[in-house]
């Protein structure tokens, strides 16, 4: 599935709450799925700049694709980083290193976080095209 | 009660319970800014003609308010700044650059720590910080020690600290400090909207203060220096309105205080409209804002302590207006987020105070800053808010 894809289904499951709180709920509980992250990968350098709350990402490769995890210390923010890593894990290196996408207007986040928290969301996707061009 | 006469709750729905960051303003100094901008914008201490000269009546007598409100001795003795951040930059660096030591305490926010390192002091290394207690409590024992070793030393401590709103015993230290001949430093950013400055009283020999912290505007606060420091102060900045002669052979003299430490345009219509909300202050009455807010505070902390997991960092006792906490396996940020869709104001994080933070090993806290003009319904909207939160974040 294209990562343009992915950004269509996550946009239409956030859509589906007509309740800001009960969009949350739901981000919430996509942070508690998030698989667990080793904390030996919880070091400085793969925290992600910009965030309010501390986000590690780490990625791997396998073929010609990039695999991402990542978690943070705040759960919301979980969520968020299980929606990115939804998004861009299991995509091609070429199509990762293409992304030249507003994430936060794609999504409509901006209604969901305040500025001083979407750089944290902008950082990841940051990362992960580092880490594509990295590759 | 209080709310009618702050525009702000007529025109937000906003639960604000963030007073420690910035209090909302009463219409008077509101009216006041407008009133200058619009009837007689013009310049201060320059120009001769009439709206100028009201301009500079209206800025002159602000200082003598500000004297009258914190009894100090002159107007001379009543410097504006931007705010506590400057005025504590000002004297690290045109006074605390004399000492070889400056004692701080642990407790210190960054605009307290900050000024100091730019002078390369590091602990050790010419900043000397006195320890706290477990409970948060100013180390008196370690203070004199600090004293005895390093008496003609600066000293600059918090009134009131900004993270948990601890009041420290401020005539004590005072009097400590004077007592090793060490001039000191208040910074009174978190204590003049709460109870009354008496800056003769408390025997200071800087006190620092901030506008927008006490219903005035932003921009716009005050550094007391005591007069016999005057000589001994130089100027922060210099340019207009600050100088004597200016001569391009001989150099330049300077004015006396005030005015050699306000050069360049002031923030006129914040220095104008500030006089607005310490009359405001004057009219409600210390006694009046102290006893609200001490009720306030009191239903705050007992609502609070229901709730579970919480953690407190200090007792009630001795603190003005502010309540830091977390709650066990809860992320601070996670609170902020769910609270602000709630429409509830509060701040999270280490509140500029890493130091402290550190201390504790903890990231930050939730902190909740009452000001006289909340009720206790926005302590019952708090409390349902937090309920709602935790129950969404717990697994």
């Amino acid at each position: 599935m294209s990562i343009k894809k992915r950004v269509e289904n996550i946009k239409e499951d956030l859509e589906f709450f007509d309740e800001e709180l009960a969009k949350y709920e739901y981000i919430i509980d996509l942070g508690k799925k998030l698989p667990p992250f080793d904390e030996a990968n919880q070091i400085p350098e793969n925290l992600v700049h910009g965030c309010t709350s501390q986000v590690w990402l780490i990625h791997e490769k396998k073929g010609d694709k990039l695999f991402f995890y990542g978690t943070s210390d705040a759960i919301i923010v979980k969520g968020l980083v299980y929606i990115i890593l939804d998004i861009f894990s299991d995509s091609t290196i070429d199509e990762l290193k293409e992304i030249d996408m507003d994430i936060i207007k794609e999504l409509n986040l901006s209604e969901v976080i305040t500025p001083n928290r979407q750089s944290g969301v902008i950082g990841m996707i940051k990362k992960i095209k580092e880490y594509a061009l990295k590759s | 009660m209080y709310k009618k006469d702050f525009p702000f709750f007529a025109n937000s729905k906003t639960v604000y319970l963030d007073n420690g960051a910035t209090t909302q303003k009463p219409q008077s100094v509101i009216n006041a800014t407008i009133d200058y901008y619009t009837k007689y914008c013009s310049n201060t201490h320059r120009s001769g003609f009439g709206d100028a000269a009201i301009a500079t009546t209206e800025f002159e007598k602000s200082r003598e308010v500000l004297q009258k409100f914190i009894n100090a001795n002159k107007k001379e003795e009543i410097v504006f700044t931007s705010g506590v951040t400057q005025s504590i930059n000002f004297i690290a660096s045109s006074f605390g650059k004399r000492f070889k030591n400056i004692i701080i305490s642990s407790l210190e926010h960054h605009a307290n720590i900050v000024p100091w390192q730019m002078q390369n002091r590091t602990l050790g290394n010419g900043l000397l910080v006195v320890n706290c207690s477990d409970n948060l409590d100013f180390d008196f024992t370690h203070f004199e020690k600090l004293l005895k070793e390093n008496p003609n030393s600066f000293v600059s401590i918090a009134h009131v600290t900004n993270a948990f709103g601890k009041i420290h015993d401020i005539k004590r230290i005072v009097s400590l400090a004077h007592s090793y001949s060490c001039p000191i430093m208040i910074d009174g950013a978190q204590s003049l909207s709460g109870f009354k400055i008496d800056v003769q009283d408390i025997d200071c020999d800087f006190f620092a203060i901030s506008g927008h912290k006490t219903f005035g505007p932003t921009g716009v606060g005050a550094i007391y220096i005591k007069e016999k420091f005057h000589d001994m102060v130089d100027p922060y900045i210099t340019g207009g309105a600050a100088i004597n002669l200016v001569d391009l052979e001989q150099g330049t003299t300077f004015l006396n205080s005030p005015y050699k430490f306000e050069a360049g345009t002031q923030n006129i219509a914040g220095v104008i409209a500030f006089k607005e909300s310490l009359k405001y202050i004057e009219n409600i009455g210390y006694k009046t804002i102290q006893k609200r807010k001490d009720e306030l505070m009191q239903y705050l902390d007992s609502e609070l302590k229901k709730l579970p997991d919480i953690i407190f960092y200090n007792d009630l006792k001795d603190c003005s207006g502010t309540r830091s906490f977390n709650f066990k396996d809860i992320m601070h940020d996670d609170i902020s987020i769910l609270l602000d869709k709630m429409g509830i104001a509060i701040r999270v994080g280490h509140h500029c105070a890493q130091p402290i933070m550190n201390k504790l090993k903890i990231k930050g806290t939730i902190r909740v800053s009452l000001a006289f003009y909340n009720d206790f319904s926005d302590i019952d909207k708090l409390i349902s808010s937090l309920k709602r939160a935790i129950s969404m974040l717990k697994d």
